[in-house]
C-alpha cells in the first residue's frame, strides 16, 4: 500500500456498527485508505465474532468475522460507563464519519445520535443502516438478511415458474444495503469539501432490496402490477424471453443470454428453432417452447464442444462453474482477487480484495481483523481519550 | 445545472458534471445514482440509435420509443448526441469532457484508446478528471475478450451454485445482479476518486468489472472456502438460503405460504415448535445434520398456516418473517412508510412509476421528478454552454 496515495487517506471512521452492513461500508472504506476504528462491547464484541457460518474457524473467531473486519482497529467501550462513554465522545470529535446500525431509538438513548453529534461537530457525515427504515411500522423486526429478502419480493425472481420461493445464497441485502451506505457516505463527503457542512445518511436493509430490483420492479409496476412470472423452464429472468437461462450439457451446464432465435438456429443447424426464428414476440410468449428444444439440443454434447461451435460466432453463452473450476482457471488468477492476510496470532487466511482499482491499483491491506480493544492503549493515547 | 425545481439545492453532489458514454446496464445505473445525488449527468450517444438501452425492452414495455428499462435507468440526465468517429463531433466532445469531473464508459478494452479518448489521452486534456472503465472481465487477461453480460459472467462467477437445493443444477439470480453490484462499486470508487481530487487536485482512473464485482459478492463464503477445504460446498437438500448456513435458516413452506427463519438455536426451535424430535441433535451439528433436522423442521411447519407460526413466533424474537411476493409487498405498512416511490413524467407526457434512491440525506430521500432525455435532445443547449452553439 502506498501511504499518501490512496483515495481515502487521512479520513477517520469511527464505526459503531456491527454484523455485516455497516461493517461492509466501513470495509469499502478501509480498502480505499481510511482508517476505521470499531468500537466494540469490551464481552465479546461484534456479535460477528461468534457467527459461524462454515466449520472454518481462525484464532476462534469466526471466518466470516475475519472477512468484514480486515484492516480496521478495535476500540473496546462500556457504552454504559459513562467514562467510555466521555472517551467516545472525544474520538469523535476528531472523527470524519459515525455508522451506526442500532435498532431505531436505541442510539438516542445512548446519546450518540445524529443531532446531539453534529452539534458538536457540524462537518460530521454521519451513516445509520436499519433494517426497514427509522419510521417504519417494521422498525423493531430484525433487520436480518434472509428476512429482509422474504419481506422483499425478490425471493419470487430466482428459480422456476413451479419452485417456491429461492432466496439467495449470499447476504445480498446485508451488502446492498452497505454499498449504499458507502456511497451516500461519500457523497456526504464530497458536498462537506464544497460546504463544510456533513450530513446524517439513512438506509436500510428493504430500501436496498427494492434499489436492486429497480429494473424489474419498473416492468412489474408500469405494467398494471402483473405479478412477475418466472419461465417455468430454465428461468433466469422472469421478463426476459428465450433463450436466456442455464441449459444442462452432457457434462454440466451451459448459460446463454439474450440471441436472435434465427442465428441461433442457424449457428446450431437447429431447424425446430426456424419456425419462430422471425417472430420476435414468439420468443417470450413461447419461451419454455423455444427453451425445451433447445435444451434437448444442447445436453448431447458437452460444454467445450458448445463453447467452441458458439463463442466464434459472438453468440452469447458461457460455461457454469462451480468454485474450483473457477479458481483453477487462469483469467481467476489474472484478476489478482485474493490476498493472504496474517492475523496477531500468527494464522494465515486468503480473503477476496476490493472490487475496485484505482489508478490500476487494487486495494490491499495486509493486516488482518483485530482482536477485541486490541488497539485501546494506543487510541487512548493518541487521541487524548 | 437544469435540474428540476423539486430538487433540493443542496444536494451533496450540486455542480459535479458526469459524462455517460456507457450502454445498457452497469455504468448508466452508477450515473443515475449519482444524478439521484446532485450530479449533472450528460449522456453522450450515437446520433443513431443512441444507448443500444433505448431499443432493449423486457416484457415488451416501450414509452414514446424508447424501452421501459432505458427510462428505468437513465431519468434525469441530459443527451448529448455525437458521433465520436467524426472529428468535428469528437472535438466538441473534447470541449465537453474539458468541463466535467467524471467520465463513464463501457466499451470494451481498447475501443476508446481507438477513438482517441483514452485515460491518457483525456487526463492530458483535463488532469482532474476521474476516468471511470467498466468491464466484464478487466481489461487484459485471457476473458478480456468475452461479452461483459450479467448471465454469463454470474455463470462464471460461482454464483449459480448457490440458489436453489442440492439436486438442483445451477440456479442464476433471476436478474442483473453483477450489473447492479458493479454499478456500486463504480459510484463508491468514483466518489472516493473525487474525494482525492479535492486534496491533491489530481484525477485518474478507476476500473472495475463485473467478475471482480462477483468475487466480491461472495466474499463471506469464499472465504470460508479458500481456509477451508476447498471443496465445493453442497447445497442442503431443503431449504437451502446459504451453503454455509447451519440448520434451520432457510424458507419453509406453511399450509397456505412460506416462513422464512434465520439463524435459531436447536434447542429454542424445539421448544418453540413444540418439535421434541429436534434435541436429538447437538447444536455442533446444525450445519452437518441439516438435511436430517430441516425435513423434521419442514414437516412440523406445513401443519400450521402463516400467520399461526407467526402469532407464535414473532412475540419470542425468533427470526422470522413472511415470504411476501411484489402485491403483498405493495399492500404492507413497511412499504408505505419507505416512501420510495416516484413518478416521473417526460417530455412527451407519458408518466412512469420508479424506485428511488435507497439513501436519505438528513432524512430527505434525493428525487429529481424529471425522465430519460429523448436521444440527443440537450445537445444544442449544452453546446451554447460550452460556446460552441
Amino acid at each position: 500500500m502506498t501511504q499518501g496515495h490512496q483515495p481515502l487517506d487521512g479520513l477517520l471512521v469511527v464505526d459503531l456498527s456491527q454484523f455485516l452492513a455497516g461493517p461492509y461500508a466501513s470495509l469499502r472504506l478501509q480498502d480505499m485508505g481510511a482508517r476505521v476504528i470499531k468500537i466494540e462491547r469490551p464481552d465479546g464484541g461484534d456479535l460477528t465474532r461468534n457467527l459461524y457460518f462454515s466449520d472454518t474457524v481462525i484464532d476462534g473467531e469466526s471466518t466470516v468475522f475475519h472477512a468484514i473486519n480486515r484492516g480496521k482497529e478495535s476500540l473496546a467501550l462500556d457504552l454504559k460507563d459513562p467514562t467510555d462513554c466521555a472517551r467516545l465522545k472525544t474520538l469523535i470529535g476528531q472523527a470524519d464519519v459515525v455508522l451506526q446500525n442500532f435498532r431505531p431509538g436505541v442510539i438516542e438513548r445512548l446519546g450518540f445520535d445524529y443531532a446531539t453529534l453534529s452539534a458538536q461537530n457540524p462537518g460530521l457525515v454521519y451513516g445509520s443502516v436499519s433494517g426497514y427504515g427509522p419510521d417504519s411500522p417494521w422498525r423493531d423486526k430484525p433487520g436480518q438478511d434472509l428476512l429482509a429478502q422474504a419481506r422483499s419480493g425478490v425471493m419470487w425472481l430466482n428459480g422456476s415458474a413451479d419452485d417456491g420461493p429461492v432466496p439467495f445464497g449470499l447476504a445480498v441485502a446485508d451488502m446492498m444495503a452497505g454499498a449504499a451506505l458507502a456511497q451516500g457516505v461519500l457523497a456526504a463527503l464530497v458536498g462537506q469539501g464544497r460546504t463544510g457542512r456533513g450530513a446524517h445518511v439513512e438506509t436500510s436493509l428493504l430500501e436496498a432490496m427494492l434499489d436492486l430490483q429497480f429494473e424489474v420492479l419498473a416492468t412489474h409496476m408500469n405494467d398494471g402490477g402483473r405479478p412477475p412470472q418466472r419461465s417455468s423452464f430454465r428461468s433466469a429472468h422472469p421478463a426476459l424471453p428465450a433463450p436466456y437461462g442455464v441449459y444442462p450439457t452432457q457434462d454440466g451446464f451451459l448459460a446463454v443470454a439474450m440471441m436472435p432465435i434465427r442465428q441461433l438456429a442457424e449457428v446450431l443447424d437447429l431447424d425446430a428453432l426456424l419456425p419462430f426464428a422471425d417472430d420476435t414476440r414468439s420468443w417470450f410468449r413461447k419461451r419454455d417452447e423455444i427453451k425445451s428444444i433447445l435444451a434437448a439440443h444442447l445436453a448431447q454434447a458437452p460444454t467445450a464442444h458448445w463453447l467452441s461451435l458458439l463463442e466464434p460466432h459472438g453468440i452469447w453463452v458461457a460455461q457454469v462453474h462451480d468454485w474450483p473450476e473457477l479458481l483453477s482457471n487462469p483469467a481467476f488468477t489474472h484478476l489478482d482477487m485474493v490476498q493472504k492476510v496474517r492475523d496477531a496470532m500468527g494464522a494465515e487466511m486468503r480473503l477476496i480484495r476490493a472490487p475496485i482499482r484505482i489508478n490500476g491499483e487494487r486495494g490491499r491491506s495486509t493486516r488482518a481483523a483485530p482482536e477485541i480493544g486490541r488497539d485501546n492503549a494506543k487510541l487512548i493515547a493518541e487521541f487524548g481519550l | 445545472m437544469t435540474a428540476s425545481s423539486k430538487t433540493p439545492a443542496d444536494l451533496p453532489l450540486d455542480g459535479v458534471r458526469v459524462l455517460d458514454f456507457a450502454q445498457f446496464l452497469a455504468g448508466p445505473y452508477a450515473a443515475m445514482r449519482l444524478a439521484d445525488l446532485g450530479a449533472d449527468v450528460i449522456k453522450v450517444e450515437r446520433p443513431k440509435g443512441g444507448d443500444l438501452c433505448r431499443s432493449l425492452a423486457v416484457n415488451d414495455q416501450w414509452l414514446d420509443g424508447d424501452s421501459l428499462l432505458f427510462h428505468s435507468i437513465n431519468r434525469n440526465k441530459r443527451s448529448f448526441a455525437a458521433d465520436l468517429k467524426n472529428p468535428e463531433d469528437l472535438e466538441r466532445v473534447k470541449a465537453l469532457i474539458a468541463t466535467a469531473d467524471v467520465m463513464i464508459h463501457n466499451f470494451r478494452p481498447g475501443v476508446m484508446e481507438r477513438i482517441g479518448l483514452g485515460h491518457e489521452v483525456v487526463a492530458g486534456l483535463n488532469p482532474g478528471l476521474v476516468y471511470a472503465a467498466v468491464s466484464g472481465y478487466g481489461t487484459s487477461g485471457p476473458w478480456r475478450e468475452k461479452p461483459g453480460q450479467d448471465l454469463l459472467a454470474q455463470s462464471l462467477s460461482g454464483i449459480t451454485w448457490l440458489q436453489g437445493n442440492a439436486a438442483d443444477g445451477p440456479v442464476p439470480v433471476g436478474f442483473a445482479l453483477l450489473d447492479i453490484a458493479t454499478a456500486q462499486n463504480l459510484v463508491q470508487g468514483i466518489l472516493a476518486a473525487l474525494l482525492r481530487r479535492g486534496r491533491t487536485g489530481k484525477g485518474g482512473l478507476l476500473e472495475v468489472d463485473l467478475m471482480s464485482s462477483g468475487m466480491d459478492l461472495q466474499f463471506e463464503q469464499l472465504t470460508c472456502f479458500f481456509n477451508g477445504d476447498k471443496r465445493q460446498p453442497a447445497r442442503s437438500e431443503i431449504s437451502n438460503a446459504n451453503v454455509y448456513g447451519a440448520a434451520p435458516y432457510g424458507i419453509y413452506a406453511t399450509r397456505d405460504g412460506h416462513l422464512a427463519v434465520a439463524m435459531t438455536p436447536l434447542a429454542r426451535l424445539a421448544e418453540l415448535f413444540d418439535l421434541p424430535a429436534l434435541r436429538a441433535f447437538d447444536q455442533s451439528e446444525a450445519l452437518k445434520r441439516a438435511n436430517e433436522i430441516k425435513p423434521l423442521l419442514q414437516a412440523r411447519i406445513a401443519e400450521k398456516t402463516t400467520a399461526d407460526w407467526l402469532a407464535v413466533l414473532e412475540p419470542t424474537d425468533v427470526w422470522c418473517a413472511e415470504i411476501l411476493d411484489w402485491p403483498a409487498l405493495a399492500d404492507s405498512a413497511g412499504f408505505a412508510a419507505l416512501d420510495i416511490l416516484q413518478t416521473i413524467r417526460n417530455a412527451a407526457g407519458s408518466e412512469t412509476v420508479m424506485v428511488k434512491s435507497p439513501m436519505r440525506f438528513d432524512g430527505q430521500r434525493p428525487a429529481s421528478a424529471r425522465g430519460a432525455p429523448a436521444l440527443g435532445a440537450d445537445t444544442e443547449t449544452i453546446l451554447n454552454e460550452l460556446g460552441l452553439g
